[in-house]
This record gives structure tokens, sequence and C-alpha cells, in this order.
């Protein structure tokens, strides 16, 4: 009886056949230069926030990353200063509000827009997208103008209203909804449900990640607001986070360390916020095709 | 009673009919099958009586009440769709309970019907699943499960197999016949698929270009096609169709030659069409037809169908599945008058 060969790979040939490691060649090279230049481009100003938050007054024009004597005075400085509190405060009720407000109606108005055919459906669509034509530098007149009329300067209602709804959440919304089959309307329709029903118990889940994104986006648009609550508010209390910051220091001098430090303080909410929708976001924005 | 009533049913979309009329009784407890190709308004049919498009004109009447002008959720119906819209971020349970949503029974009540119907479809053991985590013969039990909960007077089924493997497919549509046999409802159920059609269906709708073109049992649509569209559709492989006149005397002439005497009274002088079904044409029998060469053999175990280049053109036949003709060979193919149809050439509607 002929005895079967063994076949079975040795390391001798798993060696043989193993594929060769491909030298790194220039491109790639290339590539891995520009993407560390990217990354250092953008932790820097991370690292210079910080960095300048741990200095003395006389050091901040000093470039050097680590500072000669680090301190945690501007912390205790800021933190203890009360006003810091209220525009915090201020940042977070605006941009909560305002994050909310765009999920349920960006997301209303793209379903009905997206689910729905009624006469001059395109007409509203296009008139809602035109919108995103128009810098904000020519609205603030018209913005603020109203306010006045209505009563609404220094007021949290005037700080938020342009914001409540935007164009943009509208049309990323719209986008999402176009992913969520018609058969799963009608099933509901069919079981019963009323249409806010629908929106709210089938459609709303199925396009979380472009909420997660909306959410993102529009938190992190509120929360780094200048020029509109500048314009808005007059009161010191009504101020929100940035413009407060910028409030530092005085006609002579700006106290970019204090300015630092509020800002480092600042950045925890949109870390945090980052952290709760980090994985929808990342979907979200890979579906929706956006920029970051 | 569940009966369904359509009568003079027409759609329009836009300034486009695509219904032109269409009158039916479905008896209750009965599953009619609608069939036909792509685009004959089978599905819109359907999408009327589910209520999800608007009646241009006609009524749609529901165990004796006009539903016209009711929402789908008022119409004591029950839907499942192509694909399948149970929703991925349900469990099977809150899926299959979505359909009790708007109904007012007690929570254990409706907890009590949820188990019962997972237990009629075998998959009590599934309720905690995710849509994702199901096979798609578990997706499609889901989606019938969800219909039944309702205890809908009439079901409606939307092409629901066309997504499952032949395998499955064989499988869920015993399976549905077998729902059916155990809860009697009245069942509508669209596809495309003739054979889903005749295995299923107590009665079959055949539709083209939005009319009906022949309703019938299984058995009358087959034997009796009403016309050449009909005789194409149903039956696989379709009906062979061979030109000819009828002569003095009630014989046929075929244009290949040969003349074939009838039993039943043919108009005379009229321009007709013969057809004959693959497995009623054989070779060596004797009322021969039409003659020509073997081109193609496709065994099939049992028989050998066999497709023949002749003077008309291709036809099928069936031929023994132990010794087929060889390729190239000539044959003489016959079948018996009593299964021959006889078709008007112009306007394809059956003559005998």
């Amino acid at each position: 009886m002929a005895v079967a060969e063994d076949i079975r790979p040795t390391s001798e040939t798993l060696l043989k056949v193993r594929a060769p490691r491909r030298p790194a060649n220039m491109g790639q090279f290339i590539r891995w230069a520009l993407l560390f230049a990217g990354g250092i481009a953008m932790v820097m100003p991370i690292a210079y926030m910080i960095s300048t938050s741990l200095k003395w007054p006389h050091e901040v024009y000093n470039l050097k990353l680590i500072p000669d004597e680090p301190t945690i005075d501007n912390y205790t400085y800021v933190l203890e200063d009360g006003r810091f509190y209220w525009w915090f405060v201020n940042s977070i009720i605006i941009a909560v509000i305002t994050t909310v407000s765009n999920v349920l109606f960006d997301s209303l108005v793209g379903y009905t827009l997206c689910k729905f055919r009624f006469p001059g459906r395109y007409i509203v669509f296009i008139a809602i997208l035109s919108t995103l034509m128009i810098p904000t530098e020519m609205l603030v007149i018209p913005w603020y103008l109203m306010s006045q009329q209505f009563g609404w300067l220094d007021t949290y209602w005037g700080i938020m209203f342009p914001g409540l709804m935007t164009a943009f959440g509208t049309f990323l919304m719209k986008q999402f909804f176009e992913t969520v089959p018609d058969d799963f309307i009608e099933a509901a329709r069919i079981d019963g449900l009323n249409e806010l029903q629908i929106w709210w118990t089938v459609a709303m889940p199925l396009v979380k990640p472009a909420l997660a994104a909306l959410a993102i986006f529009v938190f992190l648009g509120n929360w780094t607001a200048f020029i509109w609550p500048l314009i808005v508010t007059n009161s010191v209390e009504m101020y929100t986070l940035p413009v407060g910051l910028s409030s530092f220091g005085d006609e002579a001098d700006v106290a970019w360390e204090l300015i630092m430090t509020g800002a480092a303080i600042s950045t925890l909410p949109t870390l945090v916020v980052f952290l709760i929708f980090q994985r929808f976001i990342i979907r979200g924005v890979v579906m929706a095709g956006l920029k970051g | 009673m569940a009966n369904l009533i359509l009568r003079d049913l027409v759609k329009t979309f836009d300034r486009t009919e695509v219904l032109h009329g269409i009158d039916l009784e479905v008896a209750d407890g009965e599953f009619v099958v609608f069939v036909g190709p792509s685009g004959c308004g089978k599905s819109t049919t359907l999408r009327l009586i589910a209520g999800l498009e608007e009646v241009t004109s006609g009524t749609i009447e529901i165990a004796g009440r006009v539903v016209n002008n009711l929402e789908p959720k008022d119409r004591d119906i029950a839907m499942v769709f192509q694909n399948y819209a149970i929703y991925p971020h349900m469990t099977v349970r809150k899926n299959i309970g979505f359909g009790l949503r708007s109904s007012k029974a007690p929570r254990a009540e409706k907890e009590k019907r949820i188990e019962e119907v997972a237990t009629i479809l075998g998959m009590s053991d599934l309720l905690s699943r995710k849509p994702s985590q199901l096979s798609g013969g578990q997706r499609q039990r889901v989606a019938i499960g969800r219909a039944m909960v309702r205890d809908p007077a009439v079901f409606l089924f939307d092409e629901p197999l066309s997504n499952l493997d032949a395998q499955l497919r064989t499988q869920m549509r015993l399976e549905i016949k077998k729902l059916h046999q155990r809860v009697g409802s009245t069942i509508v159920f669209v596809t495309h698929d003739q054979v889903e059609a005749m295995t299923m269906a107590d009665r079959i709708v055949i539709m083209k270009d939005g009319y009906i073109q022949q309703v019938g049992t299984p058995a009358e649509v087959y034997h009796k096609p009403a016309n050449t569209f009909v005789a194409r559709f149903i039956g696989a492989p379709s009906m062979n169709m061979i030109p000819g006149a009828v002569n003095g005397g009630g014989t046929l002439a075929l244009e290949t030659g040969g003349t074939l005497a009838f039993d039943r009274p043919l108009p005379e002088g009229r321009k007709v069409t013969l057809g004959v079904r693959p497995e009623d044409l054989g070779p060596g029998h004797d009322n021969p037809v039409i003659e020509g060469k073997v081109t193609v053999r496709e065994p099939l175990g049992h028989e050998t169908l066999i497709y023949v280049g002749t003077a008309s053109g291709e036809v099928i036949a069936k031929a023994d599945g132990r010794t087929p003709p060889e390729v190239g060979e000539t044959v003489r193919l016959g079948a018996l008058t009593e299964n021959m149809h006889v078709f008007d050439a112009e306007t394809g509607e059956a003559l005998a």
C-alpha cells in the first residue's frame, strides 16, 4: 500500500509562500509625512492653549511649549470668577436647547419633505436650501432689528432664535430619511399609527446616526458661536462663553492666559458630547459624506 | 363575513390610467392570487385595497362596507410587504406586537396574542432577537406574524417571497398555504411568479396592462386559457404557438403544412393560432402536428425537453427521459386534439 505523501505545510514552505514585505516607497513616506504634519497642525493649538493656561502673564508671549514656572493660578482665578459660571451655564442652556430644537424640527421638516407628496414640496425644499447661500454676516442686521422690535435683545430667546432650525439640518435629515424604505412607513400606517407616531417610533430610530451627527454639529456650532451672541447681548450676565472669554483683559491688554484657561475649560463639554456620540458621529459623518 | 368586492376600480397617476375598471369578487376565506408581468397593475390594485393609494373611481368593499374613504388602519386588513418591513431597531416580540399598538386590549391579552402567533409560526424561542439576527425565512415569518396578530378580515401579501432563495421560497409557499388552511382568512396575494400562483391559489387573477385577462382556478387558467397572453403566461415552458387558418369543414390548416381535424366548431376562414403546451406535444404521436429538427435537449431526469426548429420557429416538446431523440434528428411532434387550444390570430381570444 502506498504511503500518502505528507502535504502539510512546514515552517520552511510557509516562509517561502509568505508574501515578501514590501519596502516603504516614496509615496507612502510622503503620505505619512503629510498626515504627521496634519496631526501636528491639529494638536499644536490645543497644546498651546493648555500651555498658555499654565503660564504667568509675563511668560505668555514666550513661545516655549513647556512653561518655565507652571501655575494653576489662572484656573483658580477663572473658576473663582462668578462671571465664568454664568457664561458657562448660558452656553450650556443655549447649546442644549438649540440642539434639541434642531434634532426635532429639522428632522420633522426633513421627514415631511421626504415622505409626503404635496403641491409645492420641491419649491419649499429649494427655498429652504437657498438660505444656505446667505452668509451669517448678512443676516445679522435683520436679526438684530427683529430682536429689537420684539424686545428680544439681551435674552436667551434673542441669542437662540436664529439657530433653532437650520437649512443644513433640514437638508441633512431629508437626505437620511430617503434611506428609510417607504414600506416601513406604509406598514406602520396600516398598523394604525398616526403620522407623528410613525415619524417618532419608526423613522427617527432608523436615522440615529444622522441625528447624532446633527446634534454634534449644532452643539458645536452654538457652543462656539461668537458674532451673533456678541451683538445681541449687552449685559455681562447674558454673555456666552466665547463672548465672555474675549472680554478678559482690558483695552490696553488682553489677558491671554485667562482666555486660554477659559477656553481649555470650555472644551470639556464638547469632549463629553464627542465621547457620548462618537460611535454615531463617525458612522453618521461617513454616511452623510460630510466633512467634520 | 370578510369578502372583498372590487367594482369598476380605476386608478390614474397624473394623467395616466393604470387600472381600467377592475371588477372582482373574493369570497370569505378565499385565497386569491394576482399574477402578471411588471407594470400590469397587480401591486397597484393591492395598494388600493390596503388604502395606500387613493381610488380614482369605483368602489372597494370589505366585509360588506365600502372602504374607499377609510384610512388603512380602519379597513380591517393587514399587509405583508416584499421587503418584509420589519423594524430593525425592534425585537421580534416588538415587531409582532407592533400591529397591536393601536389596540385597546389589555397588555396581558396582547402578550398572549403575540405568544400564540409566535407559536403558530414556530418562533417562540426567537422573540427576543433583533431582525439582523434572523435568516430571510425567519424575517418573512415575523412579517407574517405582525399581520396575523391583528386578526384582520383580509390579508394582503405583496410579492412576499421574491427576496427568498428558491428552496426557501418553496418552503414558505407551503407554510403560507398551511397557514391559510389553519386560520381560514381571506387572502389576496400578489406575485409575478406563475408557479407561486398555481400552487397557492384557490383562484388566480391574471392581469396585463391594467386589465384582468382571466379569473379562474389554477386548473381553469391552465387548461382553458382565455387568450394567448394567459396561455403563454401560465405554464413553464410557455405554450407553443403555431399559426394557421380554419378551412371548410372545421379543419385547421397550419402554415407549416398539414391539416388537423377538430371535433369542436371553428369559425370558417378565420386566421388562428394553434396553442399546444410542451408537455402535451411529443414525438411518435398518432396525431402529428408539426415536424422539425431537434436543436437542443434539456434532460430533466424522468423526461427530456426538446427544442425543435420548425418552419414556424422553435417549438418545445416533451420526450422520454431514457431514449430522447438526438440533436439534429428530425422528429414529428404530435398531440391529442383535446389538448390543443385555438386562438383568434388577431384578437388572441380563445376560440376553442
